[in-house]
């Protein structure tokens, strides 16, 4: 079969999806089916929490292609996320339509406050659900292409694509603060009411939503594996590991780069489509340089080039985060800083090849023992 | 006999004898006794005739009492006839005032601008040469021809012949006028431009025209000198650049470190400004002084600390380096979160800071920004003594150069890594002390400069410390001019779309290194 071939010499990520699986199934019946007070029920904010993990995870799966696998170390995936996530935020605005405190029916709120007319041209068009799916691929693709054309081919490498894709990000980061760009600016693009005539608030969309994000998460995750167990893919690791020998046996490098990076950006894009409607709110706080590089402490702590260990690392990194920000604010921050140095300096494998490591050691006892 | 009357002029003769031996002897010169007995006879006539004696004389000594009169504080001693000036509030017992009338304080005014212009200090001269300007007549232009032509400081003659140019757009005749306003085109005096501006609208269409073609001249002028301003502006911005990117041009330029916690020791830097002027607030003035070099220690201490227990362990790895050290700059500032306050904290800018410098009536610098651009000047030259002509500067030029044989020649290399980076921390700490008078001072003030710091050095090529200089100084002047019609983010964001093209195209920067030390 298609999927056993792909995840062939795939143990980790048979055990990932498997797990998957799991709780796909396993969430939907203990929130929906299980009655309310039970000691088993889930509660729905917790799925929704879980929803929102999922998205990081495909996210940190999309860096871990980039940076794993073609040794780009991207600092702006967290633009990639945020466009996807603007891109679906304005067909939720759109589906607001007359319900809004203004009560306009054409134009969404922060239009109406900044005593705007009519709808700015690149509004057009996303009250089609289609339409703002085509662009969630779409704006983060095209930007990538666009920005991957221009700095591969002129052999940008190493730490200074790694500082101007945080530039980058940056500098969206600054455009969507300005309210004149159309997005909302300092708010973002809120306070949203349904979404294919599907209340966001139900039970039943929210549930929708964190079983499309386990899906997504499986479908990028295949899609990955597919990719680098590809012809192309070994190409890929060539690129990594040697780029001017590859360059000189006759591939065209900056056409594989521009091609993975694009497609990771699409993925960055869906799951960040994905994360707005469950989180209720996209503002330009996620375009900001920290959120960016904390993705790729994600992929670090789980273990880089394994793809698996990128799912572990945000989820884990994100339970984390969720418990110590509830408990105790301030060691988070601190936490975090020392997570980053000593993932990089104690574990430069991460968790992933912790583990590896620790079955390598055990087959070889058994060995000399035998 | 003594009479109580008496008393205050007494203490008033005794007041000018004490305080002007020399305005009493001028007082019994043959001006002043002429003059006081025109004054006695108390007609208006003959106080004109007094005044004009008085301004005939050319001492300068008779102005305070020609401006006592205009004041109304002159007084004639109604039995010696001697002239006093009376204080605010004093008694007149015993004295007369002299009265004036609307003429006879306008010739005053005139005699005593007249008298000041033939003051020996020329500063006296100026300032009455520039009052001049809002009372000028047209008949005033012969005695300002002949003042001219008997002067010789420039400022003096240059406020003189403005004087005489204003006086004449008034004159009878056509080609006087035109002459005059020919002569103001470029005059940037607020004063000559709305003079100027009246005359567009000038009966006479020769007059017009030409005041319409000087007024033209003068706007142009006055752009000219805006440009000016937008570069100063520039410039101070770019020295900021200059100075938070210098550090970094150490660490990453020449070590190659990837360091993310650079803004981090510039916040430290601008923190120990805030500590030094809380240990001494009693002297803001100086502490500048002890905050400089107590920032460089403290930056630079916190540098060495670094590389020696995290950098060192990564070098050659420059992405696993740029991730823990921005694990350390988020350590950084939760600890000035913790251990401070999480809000920003005053600094105050010691008083020598304040104020500006007045080129002219358009283009003004402010005294922070000038110092800035001056201390970025002197860092950055003192670096490039450091690293040129030191021992220490050598060592790490080697270094970096090729670690291998450095060594083996005899450099311990592990040292000299701490030193540059302790340097480059340091020079990050002297930054904040700069940055600390500009911008406020909270947790996230490193935050905020370390894209920009980058872009900096990236912009000018990693490597060269000129390329940092060049880079951060026409970085700053292309965001100040982009910013009138752009805005400051919009502008901000261009340039910063502006880097990422250019490296595109360059990406070894605008001064690339070049052979060996190219690396690759």
């Amino acid at each position: 079969m298609f999927i056993t071939r792909i995840l062939h010499n795939d143990r980790g990520g048979q055990i990932m999806l498997a797990v998957l699986a799991v709780v796909l199934v396993l969430v939907p019946v203990l929130n929906l089916l299980v009655p309310e007070g039970n000691f088993l029920h889930m509660p729905t904010y917790l799925v929704t929490l879980l929803g929102k993990y999922l998205t990081y995870a495909l996210l940190a799966i999309a860096v871990d292609l980039v940076w794993g696998y073609l040794g780009i170390l991207s600092l702006g995936h967290g633009a990639f996320f945020a466009l996807g996530g603007y891109a679906m935020g304005m067909y939720l605005m759109r589906q607001i339509g007359d319900r809004g405190v203004y009560g306009n029916p054409n134009l969404p709120d922060f239009m109406v406050f900044l005593n705007w007319k009519e709808m700015p041209w690149f509004w057009q068009g996303f009250d089609m659900f289609w339409f703002a799916m085509l662009m969630v691929l779409l704006v983060p693709g095209v930007l990538a292409f666009v920005f991957g054309w221009l700095a591969f081919r002129s052999r940008v490498t190493g730490v200074y694509l790694s500082i101007i894709t945080q530039a980058l990000t940056y500098a969206l980061l600054l455009a969507f603060f300005r309210n004149e760009m159309g997005f909302g600016g300092n708010n973002g693009l809120t306070d949203f009411k349904d979404i294919l005539g599907f209340s966001l608030q139900s039970d039943n969309t929210r549930m929708t939503l964190f079983v499309l994000s386990g899906l997504a998460l499986a479908g990028g995750y295949l899609l990955c594996r597919f990719i680098i167990n590809s012809k192309l893919g070994r190409i890929v690791v060539a690129i990594r590991d040697a780029e001017s020998r590859t360059r000189f046996v006759g591939y065209r490098v900056e056409h594989y780069k521009v091609w993975v990076f694009m497609v990771s950006a699409m993925l960055a894009g869906v799951a960040g489509a994905l994360y707005v409607p469950q989180v209720g709110i996209i503002n330009p706080g996620e375009f900001s340089p920290l959120n960016s590089i904390e993705i790729v402490i994600w992929v670090a702590i789980g273990g880089r080039a394994t793809l698996y260990g990128a799912v572990i690392g945000a989820i884990l990194v994100n339970y984390a985060k969720t418990v110590f920000t509830g408990l105790m604010p301030e060691s988070w921050i601190f936490m975090l800083g020392a997570l980053f140095v000593l993932v990089t300096l104690y574990l430069p494998q991460g968790l992933a090849g912790l583990v590896q490591n620790l079955k390598d050691s055990r087959w070889f006892h058994k060995r000399v023992q035998a | 006999m003594l009479k109580t009357h008496d008393l205050p002029r007494i203490f008033l003769l005794s007041l000018l004898l004490w305080f002007s031996p020399l305005l009493q002897a001028e007082q019994e010169s043959a001006a002043f006794t002429q003059a006081a007995a025109l004054f006695a006879e108390a007609s208006f006539d003959k106080t004109g005739e007094a005044i004009d004696l008085l301004a005939a004389s050319g001492d300068p000594e008779v102005v305070p009492y020609l401006q006592a009169l205009l004041d109304g504080k002159l007084y004639q001693h109604e039995e010696q006839g001697t002239l006093v000036i009376v204080a605010d509030g004093a008694s007149t017992d015993g004295l007369r005032k002299i009265p004036t009338k609307n003429s006879l304080r306008r010739s005053l005014r005139a005699a005593i601008g007249q008298l000041s212009l033939s003051s020996p200090d020329a500063s006296v001269r100026l300032t009455s040469a520039n009052g001049l300007l809002e009372t000028i007549t047209p008949d005033m232009a012969p005695q300002l021809r002949g003042l001219l032509d008997k002067e010789t400081d420039p400022a003096v003659q240059e406020a003189l012949s403005l004087g005489l140019a204003m006086a004449d757009l008034n004159a009878a005749e056509q080609p006087v006028r035109l002459a005059a306003i020919a002569s103001l085109a470029g005059n940037l005096n607020p004063g000559v431009r709305n003079r100027l501006t009246t005359m567009t609208t000038d009966s006479d269409a020769a007059v017009a025209k030409a005041a319409q073609a000087s007024l033209k001249a003068i706007e142009d002028r006055a752009e000219l000198y805006g440009y000016a301003e937008t570069l100063f502006f520039g410039l101070s911005l770019g020295s900021v650049l200059v100075l938070a990117a210098i550090g970094l041009a150490i660490t990453f330029g020449v070590m190659g470190v990837i360091n993310m916690a650079h803004g981090e020791l510039i916040m430290l830097g601008a923190y120990t400004t805030y500590i030094v002027q809380q240990l001494m607030p009693q002297a803001i003035d100086y502490s500048l002084f002890v905050a400089v070099p107590a920032a460089f220690i403290v930056s630079g201490l916190m540098g060495i600390l670094i590389e020696r227990t995290v950098i060192r362990h990564l070098y050659g790895r420059p992405l696993e380096t740029l991730l823990a050290t921005f694990g350390i700059s988020l350590i950084l500032q939760q600890l000035v979160r913790t251990v401070i306050s999480p809000q920003n904290v005053p600094v105050s800018n010691p008083s020598w800071m304040s104020g500006s410098l007045e080129i002219n009536s358009v283009l003004s610098l402010t005294y922070n920004r000038l110092y800035i651009v001056l201390f970025c000047l002197m860092v950055f030259a003192l670096l490039y003594f450091v690293l040129r002509k030191t021992n220490l500067g050598l060592q790490v030029r080697a270094v970096s150069q090729n670690r291998a044989m450095a060594r083996a020649m005899g450099v311990r290399s592990a040292r000299v890594d701490a030193l540059t980076f302790g340097l480059g921390s340091g020079i990050a700490g002297v930054a904040g002390v700069a940055l600390s008078q500009l911008t406020n001072v909270g947790p996230n003030l490193g935050q905020s400069y370390i894209i920009d710091s980058f872009m900096v050095v990236v912009f000018g090529g990693v490597g060269n410390l000129w390329g940092t200089l060049v880079a951060g100084l026409s970085l700053g002047v292309v965001n100040k001019v982009l910013e009138p019609w752009a805005g400051a983010v919009l502008a901000k964001i261009l340039v910063l779309v502006f880097i990422i093209l250019f490296i595109q195209k360059r990406p070894r920067g605008l001064f690339p290194q070049k052979g060996r030390a190219a690396g690759d």
